[in-house]
């Protein structure tokens, strides 16, 4: 068994909405292997995204404990997430969210200002993410100059482009036509074979989950019974 | 530095508003960098009066009461006084009001003993000046200004004094020289001197004979100016004149403010005009910032710290102020020579526009502080939610 990625142990998420709270996410508890390709599924309302911020980084849970890539995440600040986004996770988002004012190169380029990097360096490295994604020949195009295929792989661009352990993905072919949706899933599948890339994918497209390796379902905030049993299995 | 492309890239994420923005901060410091040349020249005028060895004694309630010339002699008897001369005040001008001519009425010797080595007049001027009894001595650019020559004679119009002879305010001169400062420094403020004789305007005038409008003292050792100023308004307490001494440079400012408190309103139209800057420029960035809401998010998700994106947006707002307030600046400088023909006398100094880049850092901080706040303390997931 390959050591796990991501480890959520009795994970609670409860959001305080003026006078009510309501539980999106109930003793959550899951494990990844380096490497594996998830997809996440469940009807609107399961708790997939909040379970994807929470592994991202981009929110603390509750109650429980997350660890990824060998980071304990809800013990750590604002600012020290914000710094370990910056190492450890790529995000790719539905609509793209790329900065309409920047070409591609420069979108793909962001990350990288948060390093020490010389900006013939971060040129250079965008350059080669967007070469692996197969779109270096609309590096100097702004996103509103390209298709929703080509905005999504330099979306992915940019997720890769500071060599991250995890990519994060929220419904990445949402927004896309079915050409484009396979192109990007199958470009998904390509870091995570040959790259060694670990996804996790929020879907509602049984289609897309098809591509990862494992499929979890979720409802109510909860693992339903085929990935609770691989969590078992797994830990 | 390496931000430097996505904040001008973000600044110029709207261009039409962008422009419009700048515009309108590029009027304000263009204001601002006029306003201060002005406030600046009242505030640190130069004197027309060099060296710190001088005083003027004046009435001591007011500019505009008169001295009696008979006086002259008290003051010469001051001990630490070397010399002493005496000025009216003409109130002239060239064919019209805005022709001002800073036509002073001089006792010759005294006058040009005091500021010996002060002026650059010829000696054949000089002898032709003291054997014409219509003669006036004029700055070259004054000369220039108005198309005057050696040999014209020149009529002047006085605002307050009439002539015993036919009633009227029209003077009339012969040009008989030159009259230039050597300290380059001075040039500006002696740029419009007219001087011609005293005699002739005392004797001319159909009232206020006998009366001066200020003395001019000359100081052997300027470090008892106070105690000598002390002495010879000492002379004239408790008299139906008594005056006030004070050194040049004060004098020249208080000759000012009979104009009013230029620097409190120059000040207040300058307040009105940031103030409604702030508002507007405060509120186009924080549209700025609502709009590019998930776009800051995102600059979150990918690692940049609250710090970080409160730095950004403060650096756009500081950028666009900075750019504004550079050009605005500028074109007050560019503008100089016309505030010069509206203020004919008054030196103006382009290190005035310095204060404007403090402003300008200022005015960008303030305005920018509560959209970059509100980008600092934006929550990701929240932001995110609307547009994933």
């Amino acid at each position: 068994m390959s050591e796990a990625i991501v480890s959520l142990r009795n994970v609670e998420k409860r959001y305080i909405r003026g006078k009510q709270s309501v539980d999106v996410l109930q003793g959550l508890s899951l494990d990844i292997p380096k490497g594996e390709f998830v997809a996440l599924m469940g009807p609107s309302g399961s708790g997939k995204t909040t379970l994807l911020n929470l592994i991202g980084g981009l929110d603390t849970p509750t109650a429980g404990e997350i660890t990824v890539a060998g980071q304990r995440l809800d013990h750590l600040s604002s600012g020290a997430l914000a710094r370990w986004r910056a190492n450890h996770v790529g995000f790719v988002f539905q609509f793209y969210n790329l900065m309409p004012m920047l070409t591609a190169q420069r979108n793909v380029e962001l990350p990288l200002l948060l390093t020490r990097l010389s900006a013939s360096q971060r040129k250079s490295n965008a350059m080669a993410a967007l070469t692996l994604v197969g779109i270096a020949d609309r590096a100097k195009h702004k996103p509103s100059e390209l298709s929703g295929g080509q905005a999504q792989r330099v979306a992915i661009a940019r997720a890769l482009v500071a060599d991250p352990t995890l990519l994060v993905c929220d419904e990445p072919t949402g927004d896309l036509d079915r050409k484009s949706a396979d192109d990007v899933l199958h470009l998904l599948q390509m870091l995570n074979r040959d790259h060694g890339k670990s996804v996790v994918m929020v879907t509602h497209d049984p289609k897309a989950a098809e591509f990862a390796s494992r499929v979890l379902h979720m409802d109510k905030g909860a693992l339903l019974e085929a990935g609770t049993a691989l969590v078992q299995e797994s830990v | 530095m390496k931000f430097f492309p996505l904040i001008w890239a973000t600044l110029w994420r709207k261009k039409t508003r962008t422009i419009f923005t700048l515009l309108s901060v590029v009027i304000a410091f263009l204001l601002f960098g006029m306003l201060e040349i002005v406030d600046n020249a009242f505030s640190h005028p130069s004197t027309g009066v060099t060296g710190a060895d001088k005083l003027i004694t004046t009435n001591k309630y007011s500019l505009t009461l008169p001295l009696p010339l008979a006086d002259v002699q008290q003051i010469r008897s001051v001990p630490g006084v070397a010399e002493v001369t005496w000025i009216s005040w003409f109130g002239g001008y060239y064919q019209e009001s805005k022709n001002f001519v800073f036509a002073l009425p001089v006792d010759t010797d005294s006058y040009f003993n005091l500021h010996k080595g002060e002026f650059v007049v010829s000696d054949r001027q000089m002898q032709a000046y003291r054997n014409t009894r219509t003669g006036a001595l004029v700055n070259s650019a004054l000369m220039k200004k108005f198309g005057w020559k050696i040999g014209d004679k020149v009529p002047l119009h006085s605002t307050i004094w009439t002539k015993k002879d036919d009633g009227s305010l029209d003077w009339t001169f012969d040009i008989v020289g030159t009259i230039d400062v050597k300290d380059p420094t001075q040039a500006s403020a002696q740029a419009y001197t007219f001087v011609f004789h005293y005699e002739l305007f005392d004797e001319g005038r159909s009232f206020g004979k006998g009366q001066v409008a200020w003395f001019e003292e000359r100081v052997g050792d300027p470090s008892q100016s106070g105690a000598i100023s002390g002495r010879i308004d000492a002379l004239f307490a408790n008299s139906p004149n008594e005056t006030k001494t004070q050194p040049a440079n004060d004098f020249t400012l208080a000759f000012i403010k009979q104009y009013g408190d230029i620097g409190f309103v120059l000040r207040a139209i300058l307040g009105a005009v940031f103030f409604a800057l702030l508002f507007l420029t405060g509120n186009t960035m924080m549209q700025s910032v609502r709009e590019r809401i998930p776009e800051l998010a995102v600059l979150k998700t990918l690692g940049f710290g609250d710090g970080k994106v409160l730095m950004l947006v403060l650096a756009e707002s500081l950028l666009l102020c900075m750019i504004a307030a550079v050009i605005g600046l500028a074109l007050s400088y560019a503008a100089l020579p016309i505030i010069k023909m509206g203020l004919q006398g008054v030196e103006l100094s382009p290190t005035a526009l310095i204060p404007g880049v403090g402003v300008a850092v200022l005015l960008a901080l303030i305005v920018g502080a509560a959209p970059a706040l509100r980008a600092m303390r934006l929550n990701i997931v929240d932001a995110l939610a609307d547009k994933r």
